[in-house]
C-alpha cells in the first residue's frame, strides 16, 4: 500500500484517475480506516486529502455556505454562523459516533460511505445541499440525494472526488431539524431518522418544504408527498397526523433486530411530527 | 519495505519515526515510540482506549494513519504529569477511586482534558456526553463523573 498527499485538488484527481489498483480517498478516515482493518478494502493507494488548503474550510458568501470535504464534523459545531443558518445539518453531524469520532469524520464521507443510516445525510437532503465533484472530466455539482444509490455505493464516476458541500444561502423564517431513534443517546447508529426544513411567509404559513428519512429505505428519501402536506398550513395537529402518515407510508425499512419493519415505519411518523414542529419554531423565530 | 519517515511533535517533543502506509498512529505511538498509555481497545474507534489529542483535537488513534502525523502535535496521557506532580485530572482519578482495571483509565484522562480545556465548568450531562466515547466496564461511570467534576473545580482555582 502507498500513502500520498497532494497539496492541489487536480493532482488528487489525477492520482485516483491513474491508479492501477484500487485506491480510497481519505480524509475523516472513521469509515475508512475501520473497513480496512477488517479486511473489506484493501486499497494499493490512499489519497489522503487533507492538505488540499481549500478542503479544509468553512467559507460563507452571499449564496451561502461551501463546506470543504476534509473538515471534521466537530468544525461544523464550532461554526456559530452556520449553527445559526441550519441548526438541522449541525445536529445530524454532532450525533455521528463520539466527541473523538466527531474530531475526524467529515459529512462528505458520512455521504460516501453510502449507509441508509447515515446522520449527517437526511438533513442535507431536507436543506437542498448540493455537492460540488471535481473528477477528471471537470467540475459538476449535483442534488446531494443522488449521491448514494444504495448501501454502500454511490454515482461518482470513476476517479471523482467529493469537492464540497454547497448550502444555500438562508431564507428569512427558515428552519431545519433532524432527529433519529436509537436505544442509547451516543455512540449508535439510527435505527430511524426524520429531517424536516421549512421557510415561512410573513404570515407564518408553510411557503416551502423538504422532508426527509434516513434508515427507512436502501438509500434517504426525499418524501414530495410529505412536504405537500406541510405547505400551506401552520404545522397543526392534523397537518402533523397528515405528515406522519405520508411519512411512515413511504418508508421501505428492513426487518432485523433493531428494529422491525412496522416499528420504523410508526416511528418515522413520530420523529418527522417531531422534526416539522422544531423546524417551525426554529423558523418562527427569525 | 522502505518506510515513511514522520515528523512530529510528540507531548511537546521533537519526535521523529519510520511507518508503514497501513501502520495506525496507535500502532506507531506503542510498537515504535514505546508509548505505553494509549490502549488498543476495538480498534474500531468505539472504545475511545487510544484516545489522543491531535493538533488540539480529540481523536482515536486507531482511526489516524501513523503518516498522517506529519508536522502535527500530539499529546498522551505520557505528557499530562510534570514530572513527579500529577496532573489534577490524575490526582482526581485516585482520590475518587475512579479507576479499577485502568485500561479505559489514560483514554478517559484524555477526553477529560480535552473536555476541560474547551468548556471549564462542564454540567453533568455536558460531561456524560464528552464522555461518552470512552467505554469502562469496571467502575462504571459516577465515580468517573465525580473525579472530573472535582478536577475541574480544581483547575478553574475554585
Amino acid at each position: 500500500m502507498r500513502y500520498v498527499r497532494p497539496s492541489t485538488l487536480e493532482d488528487a484527481v489525477g492520482l485516483l484517475a491513474e491508479a492501477s489498483g484500487k485506491a480510497a480517498v481519505l480524509a475523516g478516515g472513521s469509515d475508512l480506516l475501520v473497513r480496512m482493518k477488517g479486511g473489506f478494502v484493501e486499497p494499493e493507494l490512499i489519497i489522503d486529502i487533507k492538505a488540499i488548503d481549500a478542503l479544509g474550510h468553512i467559507t460563507e458568501s452571499d449564496e451561502g455556505f461551501v463546506i470543504g470535504a476534509a473538515v471534521p464534523c466537530a468544525v461544523l459545531s464550532e461554526n456559530a454562523a452556520l449553527r445559526g443558518a441550519w441548526p438541522g445539518v449541525v445536529e445530524g453531524a454532532n450525533l455521528i459516533g463520539s466527541k473523538q469520532v466527531q474530531g475526524r469524520c467529515t459529512i462528505v464521507g458520512n455521504l460516501c460511505n453510502a449507509s441508509p443510516a447515515a446522520d449527517s445525510v437526511p438533513a442535507l437532503v431536507a436543506a437542498g445541499a448540493k455537492v460540488l465533484i471535481r473528477g477528471p472530466a471537470g467540475s459538476r455539482t449535483i442534488a446531494v440525494e443522488t449521491v448514494p444509490v444504495g448501501p454502500g455505493r454511490t454515482s461518482l464516476a470513476p476517479g471523482e472526488i467529493i469537492e464540497a458541500i454547497l448550502l444555500d444561502r438562508r431564507q428569512p423564517r427558515s428552519g431545519d431539524a433532524y432527529q433519529r431513534f436509537t436505544p442509547r443517546t451516543e455512540m449508535d447508529i439510527a435505527v430511524v431518522s426524520a429531517a424536516v426544513n421549512l421557510t415561512l411567509d410573513d404570515q407564518g404559513v408553510v411557503q416551502s418544504a423538504r422532508v426527509a428519512l434516513g434508515a427507512a429505505a436502501p438509500t434517504v428519501l426525499l418524501v414530495e408527498e410529505a412536504a405537500k402536506i406541510l405547505v400551506g398550513s401552520r404545522v397543526d395537529d392534523r397537518t402533523l397526523d397528515r405528515l406522519a402518515e405520508a411519512c411512515s407510508g413511504a418508508c421501505r425499512p428492513i426487518d432485523d433486530k433493531r428494529g422491525t419493519v412496522e416499528f420504523r415505519r410508526k416511528v418515522a411518523g413520530v420523529l418527522a411530527k417531531r422534526v416539522a414542529l422544531t423546524a417551525y419554531q426554529r423558523a418562527g423565530q427569525k | 519495505m522502505a518506510g515513511i519517515a514522520v515528523s512530529t511533535i510528540i507531548n511537546g517533543d521533537k519526535a521523529e519515526f519510520l511507518c508503514h502506509a497501513d501502520e495506525t498512529l496507535l500502532d506507531v505511538l506503542r510498537d515504535r515510540l514505546g508509548l505505553m498509555g494509549v490502549k488498543e481497545g476495538c480498534g474500531t474507534g468505539d472504545c475511545g482506549a487510544c484516545s489522543i489529542i491531535l493538533d488540539d483535537r480529540l481523536v482515536c488513534s486507531c482511526l489516524v494513519l501513523g503518516a498522517e502525523a506529519e508536522a502535527r502535535r500530539i499529546e498522551t496521557v505520557e505528557g499530562m504529569a510534570q514530572g513527579d506532580k500529577l496532573h489534577p485530572l490524575q490526582q482526581k482519578f485516585l482520590e475518587h477511586a475512579a479507576l479499577q482495571c485502568g485500561i479505559c483509565t489514560p483514554g478517559f484522562l484524555i477526553a477529560a482534558k480535552d473536555l476541560l480545556a474547551k468548556n471549564p465548568d462542564p454540567t453533568e450531562e455536558e460531561i456524560r456526553f464528552g464522555l461518552a466515547g470512552n467505554l469502562c466496564r469496571c467502575t462504571g461511570y459516577d465515580k468517573i463523573v465525580r473525579a472530573v467534576q472535582d478536577a475541574a473545580s480544581v483547575m478553574r482555582g475554585a
